[in-house]
């Protein structure tokens, strides 16, 4: 596969680490009303869509970026790929 | 069989060669098949199930018969196509799967018993007793059946792994192919031709067909010219594309050596193709019509029968005056039966089904006639032919077979897009949904005739371009034939005798009926349960008339039956060169670590840990066991003063006006309050609530901290940091890099440490009061190096961390080495280090091993309930609260038994069963401090259990003790060493 990088251009995915589903930008607080429940989901909770799926990579054998990828399960097409502070700093997920 | 005139054959130069240790000679241009038909060799290999004769079956690589081994030694190879062997000189081949020899075969006896192989015969057979099968049933079957074998030493030869990026990959060099190329390199588009076969053309070299008038050799030639002289096509032979993966990648392998007596550089080259968008040239495989005995030596593709005559100037004749015969049910027979004609082959009959056959030559036609059996013990002798209830017997030698053509379209539906059967070709097009960016021209697309090739060849290359914006001129097109060829609807002979369809896997017709029978009807259990398809070969002259026979049985269409879709590789593709060079001391990088060059001079015995390679102690003269230099480097470190090299630890550098904050969110215990010039121990745990890394983490400056982790996990919490920097925290001020690499550290441990030390810095005061436990500092040593100093300790003792910049850790060992003389200074390893920490009761690997909680190692007020960092929620759950166990301290009652690492514990008198387990012991050593065997484990209700005895059980290996429960701190408990 190659993964559009936002800063990078088009790069093999071997040069990537794959993490799994983006919703792990959306860590809950820890200090706040309820958090073991919302912890239990954010721990273990995953989607699983055939579809688009909206993932984390690590760029670790190149800029070290982390970026939300956004693609099909189904076909292996990449939608769009984003920094993960880019996505976290305009509000999450 | 002498040759025919003409063909693409180099007769000026001989190459000899040898099959089955007989000498042979053929020509460059010879593939290892027609060498074999030129010296009058018929049958080349057995068949798998019933080790029938065989002989030749095609002449590319669909070949499902002509298997043999190549090479001898460490370079033979098994299950090498002939049909696809370029001959060289010296050429090295011999029969697979026969015993003592192929002529006569011991287990042809499998033949005489074929009723008792049906399908599913294995799986009806050797189901009972369970036992047997992996012992008895299994080895037995294997020996029995099976292919070549493989060489058992190591490859000798070098394979590489290259990428390539293109705007096009043309994928085939034949008549579509080269016009494809032409198309688009005259455009100026990046172009890769990629072409399984040694030479250009495809089947254009096959035939007799003129392009202007002219040989079509002298186009291809021209051709080929005019792209080698383009500077941006790329033209890549004997290179077969063997899969096709998602975003225009594809896997190919450059057969570079192979056709070399012996391969120089390179055997085989790996390449990773990127193409913008790519182009099916693959041509088209001929089916067989599968009737009784129809897998003699001497039967064979009538396409191929014609390939070998035009091309190679070769027939599977003995003698010239063998007769030939042809069983078509397309009009694509009477066109070999012609071109053989023109070569003077004698051919006796062309056996067409239709009644309405052609006829397109001077030879005698049955037309409404079928081939009803067959008759020649190790090659064909005679076949018999049925016509309006009639049959005779004839004699012929050689006998080829076309049922019509089938479109090589198995990279087409890679990505998993079903062929479309289409009545017109009677024929599995490609499918609806390709591949993105990938075109399909020539006889792959249904596009028989060679004008249709040439001319969808330019088009769709111009098409696709198009999409990159790269405008490409149809080229003039050679004159060419444009022949409709019809094909029928023709696909068995029924009868009584045996009718094969897969000849690699000995699958009949009779077994598909049986499976009919046995309601095994889906093409998926069809193919399991006959291992139709299944064999090296994949079914590429099976997997269709598979299909279409049982569509007969079911009375369902052949769509309706189902459609077999592909998956990469489109042919074997060997282990050695998928594995490139990454092999022996290639496999995976060594790391060194900068005080290597030291402690080889030291003559240390050396560890992997990881990438790296570790000293594990230094044995001196006179050390005949490794305890002995252990145990030495031990109490070196416990008396005197030690040196290890812990550069392997990670190293991470945190940087900006947040780094407190944020590595007050990262560790769980309270980092945001450590003052400058100070190191705290630090817990992380995973977002789970368990364990993850621990280390220690130094304030160097306001802005600047620098984190240590454990070996194993340095890059993994890097990136987990880096995780969380971006991803959770961005706003934070704050960068990270790994510093690992950069910095040699070496620790300096025991009571002299501090006097040895004091010897090499600049103008730093050491004294505990100045520089207490925990300190740390920038300094310089040796005259102006830049050091940092920590007084951190893994063992217990009194201890520092030195660190340099990389390259001058060699020589501050050695300057340390020399400096300590006088004080005993003694180098030691990961062995001692172990033993050191499991003394002082200090965790490891084994204690933060995933499973484990920081209460379980008696930590567990260092999780702050104050802050939010990651993993603290979690780690406050019910269950992980009401967890008893606990890091304990165990010593055999007798001080000279060893305990096992990993050994359960149980209370006297229980069962040793899960059901009782109370524990187990992650670390174990002799200690030569206590004269002890001791060890580490964890341990239920640790804490009311002190002084009690428990079993030390070790199940796996049998044996057990008796230990004593105590405190992991089996040296200077209250921490008086490490603060003087």
């Amino acid at each position: 596969m190659l993964i559009p990088h936002p800063l990078l251009g088009p790069r093999d995915a071997q040069e990537f680490t794959y993490l799994g589903d983006a919703a792990l930008l959306d860590r809950p607080d820890g200090m706040a009303e309820g958090a073991e429940a919302a912890f239990f989901d954010y721990t273990y909770l995953r989607d699983n869509p055939a579809g688009l799926h909206r993932e984390l990579w690590f760029h670790e054998q190149g800029d070290r970026s982390w970026l939300v990828v956004t693609r099909d399960t189904v076909t292996h097409e990449i939608v769009s790929a984003e920094l993960a502070s880019d996505i976290k700093r305009r509000g999450g997920a | 069989m002498t040759r025919l005139t003409g063909g693409l054959i180099d007769r000026s130069k001989t190459l000899s060669f040898t099959f089955d240790g007989k000498t042979c000679h053929g020509h460059p241009g010879d593939t290892l098949a027609s060498a074999l038909m030129a010296n009058g060799v018929r049958l080349v290999g057995r068949s798998f199930k019933y080790h029938r004769p065989r002989g030749i079956f095609s002449a590319g690589s669909e070949e499902p018969n002509a298997l043999v081994t190549l090479r001898s030694g460490a370079r033979a190879e098994p299950n090498t196509r002939a049909t696809c062997v370029e001959l060289y000189d010296g050429l090295e081949a011999s029969s697979q799967n026969r015993w003592p020899s192929l002529g006569f075969d011991a287990l042809a006896v499998n033949d005489a018993l074929s009723p008792f192989f049906a399908a599913g015969f294995y799986y009806k057979t050797f189901m009972q007793p369970a036992a047997f099968w992996e012992k008895i049933y299994e080895p037995m079957i294997r020996r029995a059946a099976g292919l070549g074998r493989l060489a058992s030493e190591p490859d000798p030869d070098a394979y590489d792994h290259g990428f390539l990026h293109c705007d096009l990959l043309v994928i085939g060099g034949g008549a579509a192919g080269l016009a494809a190329a032409l198309t688009a390199g005259r455009a100026g588009a990046s172009v890769i031709l990629a072409d399984e076969d040694f030479r250009l053309g495809g089947r254009l070299l096959a035939e007799r067909h003129a392009l202007d008038d002219a040989p079509a050799s002298d186009w291809v030639a021209e051709a080929e010219a005019e792209l080698e002289s383009l500077p941006s096509v790329r033209i890549l032979r004997r290179t077969t594309i063997f899969g096709a993966y998602d975003h225009g990648i594809f896997g190919a392998v450059e057969r570079v050596g192979d056709h070399l007596p012996v391969p120089q550089t390179v055997r085989q080259t790996l390449w990773r193709i990127t193409a913008k968008r790519s182009l099916l040239a693959a041509g088209a495989t001929e089916r067989h019509i599968p009737f009784a005995g129809n897998d003699r030596p001497g039967i064979l593709l009538g396409g191929a029968l014609r390939a070998y005559a035009n091309r190679w100037a070769v027939t599977p004749q003995a003698k010239p005056s063998d007769r030939v015969a042809i069983f078509t049910s397309t009009d694509d027979g009477h066109r070999t039966a012609c071109d053989l004609l023109a070569h003077g082959v004698p051919v006796l009959a062309v056996i067409d089904p239709r009644q309405d056959a052609p006829r397109l030559g001077e030879y005698q036609l049955y037309s409404g006639a079928q081939v009803t059996g067959t008759q020649g013990r190790l090659g064909l002798s005679s076949i018999q032919v049925s016509q309006n209830g009639r049959s005779e017997w004839l004699e012929c030698a050689v006998l080829g077979v076309s049922g019509g053509w089938n479109p090589n379209l198995h990279l087409a539906s890679h990505h998993r897009g079903r062929p479309q059967w289409s009545d017109d070709h009677l024929a599995f097009l490609p499918p609806a949904e390709m591949p993105p960016g990938m075109g399909v021209a020539g006889a792959a697309a249904g596009h028989g005739s060679t004008h249709a090739a040439l001319s969808s060849g330019a088009s769709t290359a111009q098409a696709l371009l198009s999409d990159l914006d790269l405008s490409a001129a149809l080229p003039a097109l050679p004159r060419a034939e444009d022949t409709q060829m019809a094909q029928g609807a023709f696909w068995h002979v029924p009868g009584k005798g045996r009718a094969w369809v897969d000849f690699q896997n000995d699958v009949t017709v009779k077994d598909i009926a049986l499976a009919h029978k046995e309601n095994m009807r889906p093409v998926e259990h069809l193919k399991r349960w006959t291992t139709l398809g299944m064999a090296t070969d994949q079914g590429k002259t099976a997997n269709v008339t598979a299909l279409a026979v049982m569509a007969e049985l079911t009375g369902k269409s052949i769509p309706q039956t189902g459609t077999t879709i592909f998956r990469p590789p489109y042919t074997p593709v060997a282990l050695s060169v998928l594995g490139g060079g990454d092999t022996g001391s290639h496999f995976r990088p060594r790391r060194l670590t900068p005080t290597h060059p030291f402690a080889e001079q030291k003559g240390a015995e050396f560890v992997e840990v990881g990438q790296w390679m570790r000293a594990q102690y230094f044995p001196q003269p006179g050390e005949t066991h490794w305890r002995e230099s252990v145990d030495r480097e031990v109490l070196a470190v416990r008396s005197g003063v030690g040196l290890c090299d812990v550069t392997t630890l990670g190293k991470i550098d945190v940087q900006g006006a947040d780094a407190g904050a944020f590595l007050h969110r990262i560790y769980a215990n309270m980092m945001g309050t450590l003052k400058v010039g100070k190191v705290r121990y630090g817990l992380m745990l995973r977002e789970d609530g368990l364990l993850y890394d621990d280390g220690t983490c130094a304030r160097l400056a306001e802005d600047h901290y620098v984190v240590t982790t454990t070996t194993a996990n340095a890059g993994l919490v890097y990136r987990q940091m880096e995780f969380a920097r971006q991803g959770l925290w961005p706003d934070l001020d704050v960068q990270l890099i790994s510093t690992t690499d950069a910095w040699a550290q070496i620790a300096v441990a025991g009571p002299k440490s501090r006097a040895l030390l004091s010897r090499i810095v600049d103008d730093t005061d050491l004294s505990n009061e100045a520089f207490p436990f925990m300190a740390c500092a920038e300094l310089t040593i040796c005259g102006g190096l830049r050091a940092r100093l920590f007084r951190i300790s893994f063992s217990g003792e009194l201890a520092y961390e030195i660190a340099v910049p990389a390259r001058y850790g060699n020589a501050l060992m050695a300057r340390l080495m020399e400096a300590g003389a006088d004080l005993g200074v003694t180098p030691y390893g990961t062995e001692a280090l172990a033993v050191l920490r499991i003394e002082k009761g200090h965790a490891a690997g084994a204690e933060l091993n995933g499973q484990t909680t920081a209460a379980m190692l008696g930590l567990g007020k260092m999780v702050s309930k104050k802050k939010d960092s990651i993993g603290a929620v979690m780690s406050r759950r019910a269950a992980l609260e009401a967890d008893t166990r606990r890091l304990v301290g165990l010593m055999p009652l007798d001080p000279q038994e060893k305990i096992p690492a990993g050994a359960h514990l149980f209370r006297p008198g229980e069962p040793r069963d899960t059901a009782s387990d109370q524990g187990w012991v992650t670390s174990a050593c002799y200690s030569p401090h206590l004269q002890s065997h001791i060890a580490l484990g964890y341990l239920e209700e640790a804490e009311a259990r002190m002084g009690e005895e428990i079993v030390v059980a070790n199940p796996l290996e049998g044996g057990e003790c008796l230990a004593r429960i105590v405190s992991p701190h089996f040296i200077d408990p209250e921490g008086e060493r490490l603060r003087a």
